[in-house]
C-alpha cells in the first residue's frame, strides 16, 4: 500500500461527507423516514441537471439551489399523493423518486453535448479525483472538502439549534404539535437538510452511494445505544470509520488478488455495511450474541429446575439417584447441557455425585419441592379454571413452574393432591 | 422530428431491432403490471427496491465465476442467474434485519439498498481488471440498455410474462387473501408463508428481467406505477390486474418506440416517464378517488348542504312569524349571511322549484318546498333532542352540533329518533332561533 497526500485528503472527504450525512441521516433513522433520504438523493439528479440547463455552467450556487428545490418537490409530492391519492408511503415515494430519477436521466442525455456530467459520476462519484479539484485561493484545500466541511458546520449548528425540536417532533409529533412545535416546519427543514447534504456529498460518493452514508451508520448507531444525544454521536464517530476503513480496504484488499484497486466510493458503502454487521451481533442491547445468550442462559435455567424436579419425583418413588445419560434422557435435552446444568448445581451444593450416579442434597430438596410444588399447584389450578387433557396439563403446568415466582405461589391455592393423585409437596 | 415514414416504420415493427425491443418491454410491462398490483397491495414497494439494487453484486459475482471458469462471462442468462440470486439474498437480509434487530423496515432496506449496491459497485469495479473477458457492458444493466436485447431475450420475456399470468391466474384468490387478510388466511390453514415467498420469487424473476431494459435503478417503477395507477381505476382485485397489465403493456410499447423515433433518448427512463404520466392521468381522473371525481364528489355535498341550510332558515323564520311569507331581510336577521348570499340561495332553490317570488317581492315556500324543509328542520331538531336527551349537552349547545349531522341522518336512522324521542311531528325547537337572541 502506497499512501500520499491524495489518499489523505480522500480519507478527509469522505470522512467530512459521511459525517455530515449522518446527522440528518440519523433523525430520518428515528423518524422511520429512512428511505425519504433514499428517494431525495436519487432526485438530487433532476435538481442537477436542470440547474445546468438554466445556467449552462456547472455553478455549485445553482446545483445546491436546484437540487434543494427538486428535493423538496419530492418530498411534497410524496406526502400529496400519499394523502390526497390514498398511496401507502413507501409505494408513494417509488412512484415519486424513479419518475424524478428517470426524468433526470433523459435530461442528462438530451444535454450530453452541453454539460461535462456523465452517469458514472452519478453512481461512483469521483471523490477519487476530488483533490484536483483545488480552491481558487490556493490554499491547498480540495474544493469538496471545502464543500462537505460546511455541509457538516451547517448541520451541526441546525442540529444544536433545533435540538429540542428534532426531539419532540421525532418521538411524539402530536405532543409537539400540541405544544407549538410545529412537526410540519420540522419536517420540511430535515428535507430541506437532507437535499442540501445530498447535493453536496453528490460529487463525492454520488447519487446513490449516498443512502448509505445517511443511513447505515445512524442505523448502527441505533442498535447500540438508547440515547438520541448518544446516537448523532455514535453515528458521526461510524461514518467517519467507515469511511477511513472504506478507502484504506478500497485500495488494499484487491490487490491481495492481483487487482489493482476498486471505487473508494463503494467500498465507503461496503464498509458502512460491515460496521453494520459487526454491530447486529455484538451489540450489548440487542445484538444477535446479547439475545443467544439469553436464549441460551434461559434454557440452563430449565434444564436445572427440570434436573431437580426429575430428581425429587424419583425420591417420591423410592429411588434415589441417576446417572447423566438417564437424567438427559428423562428431560429430553442433550446430555451436554445436564452435563454444564449439574456442574453448576454441584457448585451450589444442590446435587451431589457419588461414583457416576447424581442425588439431590438437603437443601436440594427443598428447591426441588419448592419446583414440584409450583408445577401440581398449576395442575390443580388450570384443571380446575381450564379443563383440558391430562396430559396437556402436564405439558402446560411444565411450562408454568420454571416462571412461578412465590407470590404466585401463594396465591395458587393450598391444594394437597394435583389432578393426577399425586401429593402436592408442603410448602417449606 | 422524425419523418412520417420514420414513424411508420416503427410502429408497424419493420425493423428487426425495433420488433425486439417493442415486444420485450411489452411482455415486461405486462408481467410487471401483474405481480406489481399484488406487490402494492401487500404493500412492499421499496421491497422490490431493495432488492433490484441487491442483484448489482450477483451480476459482478455471476461474470467473475463464469470467467473464472473459462466460459463467456457475457452469457445473459448466467448474469441474470447471478442476479436473481443476490436478489434474494437481499430480501432475507431485510427479514433478517426486521425480525432480529428493532430496526424498522424502512431501515432495512436502506440498508440493505445501499450496502449491497456499493458492494456491486466495487465488484465490477474488479470485474474490469480481468485479464480475460470484457465487463464493459455489465454497468449496462444499471440504467438499462433495451438496444442490447436479441429475439431470445423478448421470447424469454413473452414466456415469463404468459407463466406468470398463468401462475397470476392460478393464485389469484390466494394472493388476494394473502395481502388483505394475512392472518385470517393462515388461520383458515393457507400456506401463507410460501405463498408469500412465491410472490417475492416472482417479483426477483420480473425485477431480473427489467435489469436488460429499464436498469435496476428504475426496475421497481415498472412494478409499482402501473399497479399504483390501476388502483384511480378500480377498486375489484381482476379488474386491477388487468389494468396494471394493460398500463404497463402500453407504456412499454410508448416507451420503446419513442426512444426508437426520438434521437437521445434512453428506452429505460423512457417508458418510467410515460408510467409516470399514467399514474398524473389516473390521479387527476381516475374514478375511484381520482382528484376531480373528489372534487365533485365535494362540490355536490357542499351544494346539498347549502341548499338544506337555505330550506330550514325559510322554515324557521315561517314559524316564528307565524306567516308563510318572508323577506329576503327576515332570514338575514336570522342567519349570519349576507343579503348577497341569501339571495344567491334564494334563486338557486327557486330553480328547484322550492319557492316562489310572490310579486310583493316577498318570497313563499312552495308545498313541496315547505315538505322538504319540514324533513330537513326535523332532522336537525331530532338530533338536537337526541344530544339533550342522551348525550347530556346545554340546549344552548347543540344547534353547531345537529347542523353538521343533520345533512347524512337517512330515513332509518330518524325513524330510530322518533322512535327513542317519542316524537312523531315536528319538534319545537329546544333554544331560541337566530343569531340575535
Amino acid at each position: 500500500m502506497t499512501w500520499s497526500i491524495i489518499d489523505t485528503w480522500i480519507v478527509i472527504i469522505g470522512g467530512l461527507c459521511a459525517a455530515g450525512c449522518a446527522i440528518p441521516g440519523a433523525i430520518l433513522v428515528l423518524r422511520k423516514m429512512s428511505l425519504m433520504g433514499d428517494a431525495i438523493s436519487h432526485t438530487v439528479l433532476p435538481g442537477i441537471a436542470i440547474a445546468f440547463l438554466i445556467t449552462g455552467s456547472r455553478d455549485p450556487m445553482a446545483m445546491l439551489i436546484g437540487s434543494v428545490v427538486v428535493g423538496l418537490v419530492t418530498a411534497f409530492l410524496v406526502q400529496a399523493i400519499q394523502t390526497f391519492g390514498k398511496v401507502e408511503a413507501g409505494a408513494s415515494m417509488g412512484i415519486v423518486f424513479t419518475v424524478l430519477f428517470a426524468f433526470g436521466l433523459v435530461l442528462m442525455r438530451q444535454a450530453v453535448d452541453h454539460v461535462d456530467i456523465d452517469p458514472d459520476c452519478v453512481l461512483y462519484g469521483s471523490i477519487e479525483l476530488a483533490w484536483f479539484d483545488q480552491d481558487p485561493e490556493g490554499l491547498g484545500i480540495p474544493r469538496g472538502a471545502i464543500v462537505n466541511g460546511v455541509m457538516l458546520l451547517a448541520n451541526l449548528l441546525l442540529l444544536l439549534l433545533f435540538y429540542k425540536e428534532f426531539k419532540i417532533t421525532s418521538f411524539d409529533p402530536a405532543l409537539a404539535k400540541a405544544q407549538g412545535f410545529q412537526p410540519s416546519f420540522m419536517h420540511y427543514m430535515l428535507m430541506t437538510m437532507t437535499a442540501a447534504t445530498a447535493v453536496a456529498a453528490f460529487e463525492t460518493v454520488g447519487s446513490i452511494l449516498v443512502v448509505a452514508m445517511f443511513i447505515v451508520p445512524p442505523a448502527t448507531a441505533y442498535l447500540l445505544t438508547n440515547r438520541f444525544s448518544m446516537m448523532f454521536i455514535l453515528a458521526i464517530f461510524l461514518s467517519v470509520l467507515a469511511a477511513i476503513i472504506g478507502h484504506i480496504s478500497a485500495i488494499t484488499i484487491p490487490t491481495w488478488f492481483g487487482f489493482s484497486g476498486t471505487s473508494t466510493a463503494g467500498a465507503m458503502a461496503v464498509a458502512t455495511g460491515a460496521l453494520f454487521l459487526v454491530a447486529w451481533v455484538v451489540s450489548p442491547l440487542d445484538g444477535m450474541l446479547v439475545r443467544m445468550w439469553h436464549l441460551f442462559s434461559t434454557r440452563l435455567h430449565v434444564v436445572r429446575e427440570d434436573i431437580l424436579g426429575v430428581l425429587w419425583r424419583l425420591e417420591e418413588r423410592g429411588q434415589k439417584e441417576l446417572l447423566l445419560v438417564q437424567l438427559s434422557e428423562a428431560i429430553g435435552t442433550t446430555p451436554f447441557l445436564v452435563k454444564i446444568s449439574l456442574q453448576l448445581l454441584q457448585k451450589r451444593n444442590v446435587v451431589s455425585k457419588t461414583k457416576l450416579f447424581w442425588s439431590l442434597t438437603d437443601c436440594g430438596r427443598k428447591q426441588a419441592a419448592a419446583i414440584v410444588r409450583s408445577h401440581r399447584l398449576w395442575e390443580v389450578y388450570l384443571d380446575k379454571h381450564f379443563p383440558q387433557d391430562v396430559h396437556q396439563l402436564h405439558q402446560s403446568a411444565e411450562r408454568l413452574e420454571h416462571i412461578t415466582t412465590p407470590e404466585m405461589q401463594v396465591k395458587l391455592g393450598n391444594a394437597k393432591e394435583d389432578p393426577h393423585g399425586s401429593q402436592v409437596p408442603a410448602d417449606e | 422530428m422524425p419523418s412520417l415514414e420514420q414513424i411508420v416504420r416503427v410502429l408497424s415493427l419493420e425493423d428487426y431491432n425495433t420488433r425486439v425491443v417493442v415486444l420485450g418491454v411489452m411482455a415486461l410491462g405486462a408481467a410487471s403490471g401483474l405481480v406489481g398490483t399484488f406487490l402494492l397491495l401487500r404493500k412492499r414497494a421499496l421491497t422490490a427496491d431493495a432488492l433490484s439494487h441487491a442483484t448489482l453484486p450477483g451480476i459482478a459475482v455471476a461474470f467473475m465465476i463464469m470467467v473464472a471458469f473459462g466460459y463467456d462471462g457475457k452469457s445473459l442468462f448466467g448474469l441474470l442467474t447471478g442476479a436473481f440470486v443476490f436478489g434474494c439474498i437481499g430480501v432475507l437480509a431485510i427479514l433478517g434485519i426486521r425480525h432480529t434487530t428493532r430496526l424498522k423496515d424502512d431501515a432495512a432496506i436502506g440498508i440493505v439498498l445501499s450496502v449491497l449496491f456499493g458492494l456491486g459497485l466495487c465488484l465490477l469495479r474488479i470485474a474490469t481488471e480481468l485479464p480475460s473477458g470484457s465487463a464493459a457492458g455489465l454497468s449496462g444493466f444499471i440504467f438499462g440498455k433495451a438496444s442490447s436485447m436479441v429475439a431470445s431475450d423478448a421470447t424469454t420475456m413473452g414466456v415469463v410474462a404468459v407463466s406468470i399470468a398463468l401462475v397470476t391466474m392460478v393464485l389469484h384468490k390466494e394472493w388476494t387473501l394473502l395481502c388483505f387478510d394475512e392472518k385470517f388466511g393462515s388461520s383458515q390453514g393457507w400456506p401463507v408463508i410460501w405463498l408469500d415467498i412465491l410472490l417475492m420469487v416472482m417479483v426477483a424473476i420480473v425485477t431480473v428481467l427489467a435489469l436488460q431494459s429499464v436498469g435496476l435503478v428504475l426496475a421497481v417503477a415498472m412494478l409499482i406505477i402501473p399497479a399504483a395507477s390501476a388502483r384511480y381505476w378500480t377498486s375489484k382485485i381482476t379488474p386491477m390486474l388487468l389494468a396494471a397489465a394493460s398500463i404497463g403493456c402500453l407504456s412499454g410499447w410508448l416507451g420503446a418506440v419513442v426512444s426508437a423515433l426520438v434521437p437521445r433518448m434512453p428506452t429505460g427512463p423512457i417508458i418510467v416517464l410515460i408510467c409516470g404520466l399514467w399514474f398524473i392521468i389516473s390521479f387527476i381522473a381516475g374514478p375511484k378517488d381520482g382528484l376531480i371525481i373528489r372534487q365533485l364528489t365535494r362540490l355536490y355535498l357542499n351544494r346539498r348542504i347549502a341548499k338544506q341550510h337555505i330550506l330550514r332558515a325559510m322554515w324557521e323564520v315561517c314559524e316564528s312569524n307565524a306567516v308563510p311569507e318572508f323577506t329576503v331581510d327576515s332570514i338575514v336577521y336570522v342567519r349570519s349571511w349576507n343579503n348577497r348570499t341569501v339571495i344567491r340561495l334564494l334563486k338557486k332553490v327557486s330553480k328547484l322549484n322550492y319557492v316562489t317570488q310572490l310579486p310583493s317581492g316577498k318570497w313563499l315556500l312552495t308545498e313541496f318546498g315547505f315538505a322538504e324543509a319540514a324533513r330537513v328542520v326535523r332532522n336537525h331538531r331530532l338530533w338536537e333532542m337526541y344530544l339533550i336527551t342522551y348525550a347530556d349537552i346545554a340546549p344552548t349547545h347543540v344547534d353547531r352540533d345537529a347542523d353538521m349531522i343533520e345533512h347524512v341522518l337517512g330515513r332509518d336512522l330518524v325513524a330510530k329518533l322518533e322512535l327513542l324521542l317519542d316524537a312523531t311531528k315536528i319538534p319545537q325547537s329546544p333554544h331560541a332561533i337566530g343569531v340575535t337572541q
